[in-house]
């Protein structure tokens, strides 16, 4: 059988379905414009434009992934849609990816309005792109999972709503975005090398204005890491709490 | 080999058991039929049966594939109709099906003739391009069987295919299923139905409480319960005292049915002639002599009441 035609045949309806929806596009592009022309016309010349952007990318693909999946998953599971899913014979894995691409393509392409914004804005040369390309799909992968992770470990949509608001506003703070972390109380840098975003978006400065923390290789490695973990932990949720 | 072979297969729930060590199967090219009250577990079994919840104990054999390890080989070849509807509510009728079909692989240049098809059969065709959720009751579950039968399934599951559906579209589903076992298709159906059992399946289980308490055919059922034979007359004339016919045949028990009428009961089989002489005799004109057969309701009441009773006593009934 062919696994893929219904890979992309689930992949095509969510996007159908759910993500080119008016309001899922309004989301997933004019908010992360919102916040870019935020963060860049009000910047002051000692932080430039150049400096913020990995920042607003990082946020962008952290918004437009994790709530997505609230309705791709949480609600399809509340309205028992899921079950047909359960029923087709292609490997939960496989399922789940068909499931989360969706959120992981818009994510990247979520990452692609400030990035566009900022080239208009200032001069890009020297940006390692390859490097940023890496660190985008790397971030959208661990903060889809993330998403996919809340989104199966609760009943309601509103609940995986809320824990994912739990999870990324804190995120935005405490992963160094817009605030180094050295800047962070001593207390609270443990729980910022918890989070993936921290080594996504240093792996992002490290590419876009060469000011990084951690070595790139770690970085990599966390997110690995991370991708599969949350991947793992969410199917094995699913397996645990859905086929009762 | 069966299409079917459940041994031991138990549920439970925390305290709860749903399903108490079942044992039944199904062969190829058979209808059969759960029937069972609410709660019984009828849905429970099909839902390990399709993979969607798993057994605490006892064993699984779908189209030959065992469970756990082969389940998403026996998903390939079954198909299923759950007791509620859950096909996406913004797609259309068309669009449901060759989604239905694309996660079984079929390309949509193949799906789409086939789901036509369906379309016709099911008499959905006029509204193939509505949105699943404008549909009445009765065509939302109609295409639910439509897309339960779009990758050819060689068996297929139904749980409760007619509960709240118009009689018409309960019509349609009930031939159509019949169709459909015809041409080859073995069917799994649960139904609190008596007579949708009778009509359509060529075996049926009682399941109560997570029991199954009678497996057979309907005739085999029926048998069970015909070891006792009863035969009613009514007569012309109302009837007085039944003693004295009653001390002509002491094998028999008898009573009134009515003003008119009569029941004997016996459990060896009535020999009406004697009857006939007797009333003839006495001066009663017999207007008519009727041999009652049990319903395969009278059997299943009697054969659930039973377990019912038993039930009370039953750990099993405080949970409920
Ligand atoms: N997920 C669950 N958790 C706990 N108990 C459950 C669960 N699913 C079913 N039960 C219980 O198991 C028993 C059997 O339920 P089941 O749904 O299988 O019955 P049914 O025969 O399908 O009834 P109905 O005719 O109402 O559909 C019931 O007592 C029900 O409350
Ligand atoms: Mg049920």
């Amino acid at each position: 059988m062919n696994a893929w035609i219904a890979f992309l045949s689930i992949l095509k309806k969510d996007m159908q379905n759910y993500y080119l929806k008016p309001p899922n596009i309004s989301w997933g592009i004019l908010f992360p414009i919102a916040w870019t022309l935020m963060f860049f016309l009000r910047s002051e010349a000692a932080i430039t434009i150049r400096d913020l952007l990995p920042g607003v990318i990082s946020l962008s693909i952290l918004f437009g992934t994790t709530s997505m999946l609230a309705v791709t998953i949480t609600f399809e599971k509340k309205s028992r849609a899921f079950e047909r899913l359960l029923l087709a014979p292609i490997s939960l894995n496989l399922l789940m990816l068909a499931k989360t691409s969706g959120a992981i393509l818009f994510g990247i392409g979520g990452a692609a309005v400030p990035t566009i914004l900022a080239a208009f804005l200032t001069d890009l040369s020297g940006v390692a792109w390859g490097s940023v390309l890496i660190g985008v799909v790397l971030i959208a992968l661990t903060s889809t999972f993330l998403g996919l992770f809340i989104a199966v470990s609760v009943k309601e949509v509103f609940e995986a709503q809320t824990f994912s608001n739990f999870f990324r506003f804190p995120m935005v703070f405490l992963c160094g975005l817009f605030i180094p972390l050295t800047h962070l109380p001593l207390f609270l840098r443990p729980v910022s090398y918890l989070l993936p975003l921290t080594y996504g978006n240093d792996l992002l400065s490290s590419a876009i204005t060469g000011a990084h923390l951690l070595p790139n290789t770690l970085n990599l490695g966390m997110l690995l890491l991370f991708s599969l973990g949350l991947f793992f932990m969410s199917t094995r949720n699913i397996r645990r709490k859905w086929i009762l | 080999m069966k299409a079917l072979h459940v041994q031991n297969l138990t549920k439970q729930f925390g305290d709860l058991t749903a399903v108490n060590g079942v044992n039944f199967f199904v062969e190829y090219g058979e209808v059969f039929g759960f029937l069972g009250p609410n709660g019984a577990g009828k849905t429970t079994t099909i839902n390990m049966l399709i993979g969607l919840a798993r057994m605490t104990a006892g064993t699984i054999s779908v189209m030959g594939h065992s469970y756990p390890d082969a389940l998403k080989m026996a998903q390939r070849e079954i198909g299923v109709v759950p007791d509620e509807s859950n096909l996406y509510d913004e797609m259309s009728g068309l669009e449901n099906l060759t989604f239905c079909a694309s996660l079984y692989g079929i390309p949509r240049k193949d799906s789409e003739p086939r789901a036509l098809d369906l379309l016709h059969q099911f008499d959905l065709h006029d509204v193939k391009d509505k949105a699943f959720k404008a549909y009445s009751k009765g065509m939302k579950r109609k295409l639910t069987i439509a897309a339960a039968l779009i990758h050819k399934p060689s068996l297929l599951f139904l749980d409760e295919p007619t509960s709240g559906i118009d009689v018409a579209s309960a019509r349609q589903i009930r031939y159509e299923l019949k169709e459909l076992n015809q041409n080859g298709t073995t069917i799994f159906l649960t139904t609190h139905y008596i007579e949708e059992a009778d009509r359509l399946c060529d075996r049926i289980a009682f399941i109560v409480a997570g029991d199954i308490v009678r497996t057979g055919t309907v005739t085999e059922l029926m048998q069970y319960h015909e070891s006792e034979q009863s035969v009613e007359f009514t007569l012309d004339q109302p009837l007085g005292d039944l003693s004295s016919i009653q001390e002509a045949f002491p094998q028999t028990a008898i009573e009134k049915a009515g003003e008119r009428s009569l029941r004997i009961r016996s459990v060896q089989s009535v020999d009406l002639l004697p009857f006939m002489r007797y009333f003839d005799h006495v001066g009663l004109q017999v207007y008519e002599a009727r041999i009652l057969r049990p319903s395969l309701e009278d059997v299943f009441v009697n054969v659930t009441g039973i377990e019912a009773e038993k039930m009370k006593n039953n750990q099993r009934g405080a949970h409920r």
